[in-house]
């Protein structure tokens, strides 16, 4: 669904990202793994067009996606959960995810749309009044999912959605990708937190300093030292 | 400086001084008329810059104009008052005003967009107070300084003789680029871009921001008044809308900016340009279009701003010495800082 | 002694002044919230939709209400063109080049205006009534001006509030990036806060050229007036320019009746110079 192909981005003089190749098929469940600084937000961003890969493609069913603005990618089925929420503070939940609708594709399924957020996040649904602004932590968290859920993708990207979390609301976001991945969404996830992704995805990616070092399905990652003794999960 | 361009100036100089004593035929006096009005408008143009290149864009200068020529003016028509302490006073008096405006501001990073529109409220505030307490001030027609009669020219500082002012308005614009120029070599230029790049950091090592903001502005007003006081002296008349509010003000800034708001000549450039062309405008269409030149001046302020902010002067000068551009003050656009 | 009939009057036609006063800056505070520029030209902008309805009514023979429509258009235009043409290049330039490219742009319309009509004051000659209610003399043409810019703000409200592209606007002033990956464009959202801007230039513009006369420094009268509401309310702040403006538009009255028409708008003056420093970030202060 999905195919980087020696992707290589950064910002002005810096370059993140060098030779990246990855693909997620449909239906698929991956992650990207690394350290802090290795690129995975810049990769996120230059799939979801915020930033222009310097070279390599972007192949989205068929489609060259790398160099297109953000509001054109979202058009083609991909949504971004950026990191750090990003919702828009001094709306209300309600206003943030008739915002994800934006697309006119997903406007005219707007009502069939809230309906399954509201479902899939009864919490959001009591709040529906209320400034995004003034959520705790795992409700954003599950606001800024939703609203990607409201412009009907076929691809979410979550970018270290456990950052910040406290580590009981960690396990609920997990279990709440999980279910997001129930409905059918294919999803690429980055995320530091190395053990938990790794019980939720199919497959995965090492990310270090720029460039894939390692790939595999995420049983036989699951096992490798580095996951042991590199990084700490909980 | 190069020695070259320091003799060029100095040669300049004395070709100044010497042009109230060529022969210019019938026109000398409109000449010298003009040229006076340079000196004393660029003179003002200075003072402003030395707020303007820190970052504190005043649209409101008109106030201190204003205030320097009204109080010179009325001291004089009411107290007989020799304008020598006259202007000294309404100087006096336009610090102040400067001053209780300033502190806040400065005290509460007043700063950008809320800067200019409090100077701009300032200045009009100025303007209609001038216009509303008409009983004494003229109100909207103006106030004409009472004629000397027989007193000495030098007490009343008023002379049938332009070129004594020629030389006065010489005298007042080059002391101004002295006052720029040590300005630009002080401490205060360095504390304060630093404020302008970041006022937190700068209090954080030490830096008074409040000090340095009121003195520049402190500064700037004196000048300005002294400025408006000259300017009506010697045109011996003044007026609401010549001499204050928001018009005239932004004729300043736009002569500064053309000139170029980081150089010590360019506010001189800017203003014998703009003064040159509407005159200019004037001879050549007499009254048949109106607003001409300042359609001109508003359509060149936008063109300036969008592709030449460091000015005319400024870029020659930056191209010629491809000097590195000053890093942002007060995140200004580029522009070398000093002649 | 005043009698306080005349103080009454003067408080019943400060609030109706207040309602116009609203529209103007409620125009100029979207285009800051928004897009982080004040646009100090914006009165003239106002000034030459009145001009517009002037000249469609005396020049073209149309119907008042008909003229009115008309100045929004051309206000909506105006709005446009000056996003694209002054703006869009000044974007991220320093505020001080932005001040003076929207304060060069004040400089030409109200030079254009007097090359072109001169400064003769020009106004629409329309005959509306004076009400009285319990001795109190009100104009009509004031009245109607102040219940229609409580429309048109309603209006206003509406669409920010309830339409797909006035929630993205309010949502572009917040996170410009988040924005983009809903789909939105904000370029464009912009020249459409510009527009609707403009739009309400326009409508102030109608409303105002039944009560006052025109001439090229219109903008000289209401302009510092008008930024002055909003920043007493808190640049940006649409709730706080509309209560500013309340405010402001009583103590011109007021002050007008009891010593000057003038003097009331000095003391306003005064009053918002003193404000400023009590409260820095205006009276209702929500953004920086």
């Amino acid at each position: 669904m999905l195919e980087l192909s020696q992707v290589t981005a950064g910002y002005g003089a810096f370059t993140a990202l060098w030779d990246v190749s990855l693909r997620v098929s449909s239906g698929e469940a991956v992650a990207v793994v690394g350290p802090n600084g290795a690129g995975k937000t810049t990769l996120l961003r230059a799939i979801s067009g915020l930033i222009a890969p310097r070279a390599g493609r972007v192949t989205f069913e068929g489609a060259e996606l790398a160099g297109h603005p953000a509001y054109d990618i979202v058009a083609h089925g991909i949504a971004h959960v950026p990191e750090g929420r990003r919702l828009f503070p001094q709306l209300t939940v309600a206003e943030n995810l008739k915002m994800g609708a934006f697309l006119p594709a997903a406007r005219g399924h707007f009502h069939e749309s809230l309906e399954r957020v509201y479902t899939l996040f009864p919490a959001l649904a009591e709040r529906s009044a209320q400034r995004a602004g003034s959520l705790s932590g795992g409700e954003q968290q599950m606001l800024a999912v939703g609203r990607a859920l409201m412009s009907r993708p076929k691809l979410i990207l979550f970018d270290e959605p456990s950052m910040g979390l406290a580590p009981v609301m960690v396990l609920r976001l997990f279990d709440l990708i999980r279910r997001v991945r129930e409905e059918g969404y294919t999803i690429l996830v980055v995320e530091q937190n190395v053990r938990q992704v790794l019980k939720l995805v199919d497959r995965a990616y090492l990310l270090e300093v720029g460039r894939i070092k390692m790939e595999g399905r995420a049983a036989d990652l699951a096992e490798q030292d580095f996951v042991r003794k590199a990084y700490v999960g909980f | 400086m190069t020695t070259a361009f320091r003799v060029l100036g100095l040669l300049a100089l004395v070709a100044m001084a010497l042009i109230p004593f060529l022969p210019l035929g019938a026109a000398q006096e409109y000449i010298w008329h003009v040229i006076i009005q340079i000196f004393l408008w660029s003179f003002v143009g200075n003072a402003w810059s030395l707020m303007g290149r820190f970052g504190l864009v005043s649209l409101g200068h008109g106030a201190f104009l204003g205030v320097g020529a009204y109080a010179t003016v009325l001291l004089w028509n009411f107290y007989g008052m020799t304008p020598w302490a006259g202007v000294v006073l309404a100087v006096l008096l336009t610090v102040a005003l400067a001053l209780v405006v300033a502190y806040p501001c400065s005290r509460f990073q007043v700063v950008g967009h809320y800067f200019g529109l409090v100077t701009l409220a300032v200045g009009e505030v100025v303007r209609l107070w001038i216009v509303a307490e008409r009983d004494w001030t003229g109100g909207s027609l103006g106030v004409s300084l009472k004629t000397g009669g027989t007193a000495s020219g030098l007490w009343t500082l008023q002379f049938a003789d332009k070129r004594v002012f020629y030389y006065v308005g010489m005298a007042a614009w080059l002391f101004g680029l002295w006052v720029w120029w040590r300005v630009d070599r002080s401490m205060a230029r360095s504390a304060m871009e630093a404020i302008g790049e970041d006022e937190t950091a700068a209090a954080s090592v030490g830096i008074r921001v409040t000090r340095f903001k009121m003195g520049i502005t402190a500064l700037s007003a004196a000048l300005t008044a002294l400025g408006g006081a000259l300017l009506a002296l010697y045109l011996a008349y003044t007026n609401p809308d010549t001499l204050s509010g928001i018009g005239v003000s932004l004729r300043i800034v736009f002569a500064v900016v053309l000139g170029g708001m980081y150089s010590l000549l360019g506010p001189f450039v800017g203003t014998a340009l703009t003064i040159a062309l509407s005159e200019y405008l004037r001879i050549y269409f007499g009254i048949k279009l109106i607003g001409i030149a300042e359609t001109i001046y508003g359509l060149l302020l936008i063109i300036f701003i969008i592709f030449l902010p460091a000015g005319i002067y400024g870029s020659i000068r930056d191209a010629l010495f491809r000097r590195r551009p000053a890093r942002s003050s007060g995140g200004v656009a580029v522009g070398a800082a000093s002649s | 002694m005043i009698e306080p009939i005349f103080i009454l009057e003067a408080v019943v036609n400060g609030i109706l002044l207040g309602g116009v006063l609203a529209l103007l800056a409620l125009g100029l505070n979207l285009i800051f919230g928004v897009i982080d520029i004040v646009w100090i030209a914006y009165v003239d902008i106002v000034a030459l939709c009145m001009y517009g309805v002037y000249f469609l009514v005396t020049l073209y023979g149309w119907p008042l209400w008909l003229a009115g429509l008309g100045a929004i258009v051309i206000g909506a235009g105006l709005g446009v063109l000056v996003h694209l043409l002054i703006i869009t290049p000044i974007l991220s330039s320093p505020p001080i080049n932005q001040l003076l490219a929207t304060g060069g742009l004040l400089f030409f319309i109200q030079s254009v205006a007097t090359l072109l009509w001169s400064t003769d004051h020009r106004s629409v000659r329309v005959t509306l009534p004076t009400i009285e209610v319990g001795g109190i003399f009100i104009s009509f043409s004031r009245l109607l001006a102040f219940g229609l810019s409580i429309l048109a703000m309603i209006a206003l409200y509406l669409f920010l509030k309830r339409t797909y592209t006035g929630t993205a606007i309010r949502a572009v002033s917040q996170d410009r990036e988040a924005i983009a990956l809903m789909g939105a464009r904000p370029q464009r959202l912009y020249v459409v806060t510009s527009m609707v801007g403009g739009a309400m230039a326009g409508v102030a513009g109608a409303l105002l050229i039944i009560q006052y006369a025109v001439h090229p420094y219109f903008g000289g009268a209401f302009g510092p007036l008008t930024f002055m509401i909003c920043v007493l309310g808190g640049l940006g702040n649409m709730v706080g320019a509309f209560f500013a403006a309340f405010i402001m538009a009583q103590v011109i009255s007021v002050g007008g009746v009891m010593v000057s028409t003038e003097m009331g708008y000095v003391i306003a003056f005064v009053i918002f110079i003193v404000l400023m420093f009590v409260r820095p970030g205006g009276i209702f202060a929500k953004r920086g």
